[in-house]
């Protein structure tokens, strides 16, 4: 028994130690106190609802976020806005609707319902806006990036002048922490660039901290959800676990065979 | 066994019975007499019926979902995550239940390569695992593409390239796969009707291996026939069954914790970028699960030997019972095939290791030491050691360990310790 769990967890690590290692980066990144890491990992909600303001002050010019709804800022385990901020928050937006009974296509103030506004009205416009380069989507964002949320954070702060002698070409900027680390977006962020309605001051890490955690969120829209069920999941697996260990020992000891 | 006796109780079942043996399949599974002295490592069988029926069930909810169509797949991923209801959960367990399944597969292989359990009279059990496991693998690679992201488009481009590597009819052969000149909606329609298809044939193929199982009866890890039924035996229910559930629990702990606390970590960020036929990744890495045979694959310089060598990888194992020419089906008993088994385990990590690796410069000699070492296992070391080695004697029976002599191994040990009970 002892020797069985001995070499499954020997197992385990060497599957997930072999998964750590292969995800290394080259350049350290920077980290921040997260508090949806760990099992009882939970979002920050202001912190949530600074980062939507972040969002939609500095990156929603460019980037997207397709599959959010402004339906979901209200929702449980997001920024919870509440629901009339939430439709305040949509009527700020123009939606194309229709087409109309004459047939023609109208625009209308967004409703909870809507989706997220697009910056663009399709990717070649984005490109030509953006000096050849796409603003990628961000609902994914956080999840599609080696490094996750400390990335995307890294990224954001990221920005130095580059090495003596490397030369780059017009709208390229140096970024430590990206991938080869050219980046078409220039800094996005500086000191009280947004003006917080709750008072916190507004320092670069601050606003990366904020929309990462946004982010984040809008990548896992369930991951308190799942943080919660996960812990009942696993505290009710050990205890039926217990419950059929001593069963299991109770029935076996009616033969002269140890289990 | 007690079937051929076996009377059902009620009239109603009786005359059931006679027209239908359920009762009499119900109460052979029942019944069914296994060796008392099965580890831990005979719960795995149980364990991946558990895992095949698990997929089988989040895979149809998931496909009630799905859109199988190359602009609105991936999207429609995002709206299982997102919009149904407990969405995120199935496909969670999903995803994670492809390498759960796996992992569970490598163990059940891996137990039966070191108690020997492929050797006459259960070759056929072991063939029709074999073709399991590669349905298995078909699944899994066809699975991964579904989501539409990145690695799914760019690992389907590389893989159906394989078979361009077929002299003569290569490039047609991947042209009539893909359904056009690259990956694209046609491949992704079909791949998703062959993922729906195959879980079932896997199904039907279990039946068979527990068919097959059923005749022979188990192995054991003494890996000796049984001698007296009454006295090496237990009957399945309840003894085998309450341990297969002990087991399937102490795995289920594991499962949860990768999908309610890391249910990304065995994927690969760049299938959350949607695909994008103009833009390849930097790496393009298949699942873990395949790591060794992606190792094996790159390292033969030219493409069809790589294709050839991985094919033959796997399949090599289907001749395993006549390779492997020792009578002596436990390692227990066996010292020097026990090492060179272990080393074999080794050498397929090590594969799996560099096949996540850059196919360049330490990595690619390792592989192809690896490579090589794995086929010298099965076509040299195996032949051989079954000549040459001085095996350990055998104990008389399961439930009397004694007559043996020096019984140094563990599964053996445990025996005596109950033999003084």
């Amino acid at each position: 028994m002892l020797k069985f769990v001995k070499y499954f967890s020997l197992i385990f690590f060497l599957i997930s130690g072999n998964i750590v290692s292969s995800a290394e980066n080259a350049e350290k990144l920077l980290t921040t106190d997260w508090t949806f890491k760990g099992p009882f990992g939970k979002f920050d909600r202001a912190s949530l609802q600074r980062g939507y303001q972040v969002y939609q002050e500095v990156c929603a010019s460019c980037h997207s976020l397709k599959y959010m709804s402004y339906r979901n800022l209200s929702e449980e385990g997001g920024p919870e806005f509440s629901v009339q901020e939430a439709k305040a928050i949509a009527a700020n937006f123009e939606i194309l609707d229709g087409p109309n009974p004459e047939g023609e296509m109208f625009t209308r103030p967004a409703r909870l319902s809507d989706k997220f506004a697009m910056p663009y009205a399709n990717d070649e416009e984005a490109k030509s806006a953006n000096g050849g380069a796409y603003p990628p989507d961000m609902s994914v964002l956080v999840k599609a990036r080696k490094g996750g949320a400390d990335y995307v954070y890294s990224v954001l702060l990221g920005y130095e002048d580059p090495p003596v002698g490397m030369k780059l070409d017009d709208g390229v900027h140096y970024n430590k922490y990206m991938y080869g680390n050219k980046i078409k977006m220039p800094a996005p962020l500086s000191e009280g660039l947004v003006e917080y309605a709750d008072g916190t001051t507004a320092t670069e890490q601050q606003m990366a901290k904020d929309v990462v955690s946004f982010l984040m969120w809008t990548a896992e829209p369930h991951l308190e959800q799942r943080h919660k069920i996960g812990f009942r999941a696993i505290v009710y697996l050990i205890i039926l676990s217990i419950l059929v260990y001593f069963s299991m020992k109770k029935i076996w000891s009616r033969i002269e065979t140890e289990v | 066994m007690s079937e051929h006796n076996y009377q059902p109780k009620s009239k109603f079942g009786k005359w059931f019975n006679d027209r239908l043996p359920l009762l009499t399949l119900a109460n052979h599974l029942t019944d069914y007499p296994t060796p008392k002295n099965l580890n831990y490592w005979w719960t795995f069988g149980g364990i991946l019926t558990f895992c095949l029926i698990t997929q089988i069930i989040t895979g149809l909810v998931l496909a009630m979902h799905y859109i199988a169509h190359a602009d609105l797949a991936f999207s429609s991923v995002e709206h299982i995550m997102r919009d149904v209801n407990y969405g995120w959960l199935i496909r969670y367990i999903h995803a994670n239940g492809a390498s759960m399944f796996f992992l569970a597969v490598y163990i059940h292989i891996f137990r039966s390569l070191f108690y020997g359990s492929y050797k006459s009279p259960r070759e056929i059990i072991w063939i029709l695992g074999i073709m399991i496991y590669l349905l298995m693998m078909a699944a899994a690679f066809m699975g991964y593409v579904l989501p539409w992201g990145q690695m799914s488009f760019w690992g389907a481009t590389v893989i159906t390239n394989l078979f361009s590597a077929i002299p003569l009819v290569g490039e047609s052969i991947t042209t009539w796969l893909w359904g056009g000149y690259s990956v694209d909606n046609p491949t992704l329609t079909r791949f998703f009707t062959l993922h729906y298809l195959i879980p079932f044939l896997i199904l039907g193929l279990v039946v068979l291996h527990i068919w097959a199982l059923h005749v022979p009866g188990n192995n054991n890890p003494i890996g000796i026939d049984i001698k007296k039924p009454s006295k090496d035996t237990v009957s399945f229910h309840p003894y085998i069954v309450v341990k297969d559930l002990f087991a399937l629990l102490l795995f289920l702990i594991l499962f949860a914790f990768f999908v309610f606390y890391s249910p990304n970590v065995l994927g690969h960020a760049d299938n959350y970028i949607e695909a994008n036929p103009l833009v390849t990744p930097a790496h393009i890495v298949p699942e873990w699960y395949l790591l060794p045979f992606y190792a094996i694959l790159r390292s033969i310089p030219d493409k069809l030997m790589g294709v050839i060598a991985m094919l033959s990888a796997i399949l090599i194992l289907a001749a395993l019972p006549w390779l492997d020419t020792s009578k002596i089906r436990s390692a227990v008993f066996r010292p020097l095939y026990k090492q060179f088994y272990w080393i074999l385990v080794l050498d397929v990590l090590i594969l799996g290791y560099v096949g996540a690796m850059p196919a360049e410069g330490l990595y690619l000699l390792i592989a192809r030491i690896g490579t090589a070492y794995y086929f010298a296992h099965f076509l040299i070391i195996l032949p051989i050691l079954g000549k040459v080695e001085k095996t350990l004697p055998l104990p008389m029976s399961i439930s009397e360990p004694i007559l043996g002599g020096s019984l140094n191994a563990e599964p053996a040990r445990s025996k005596e310790n109950s033999q003084k009970l």
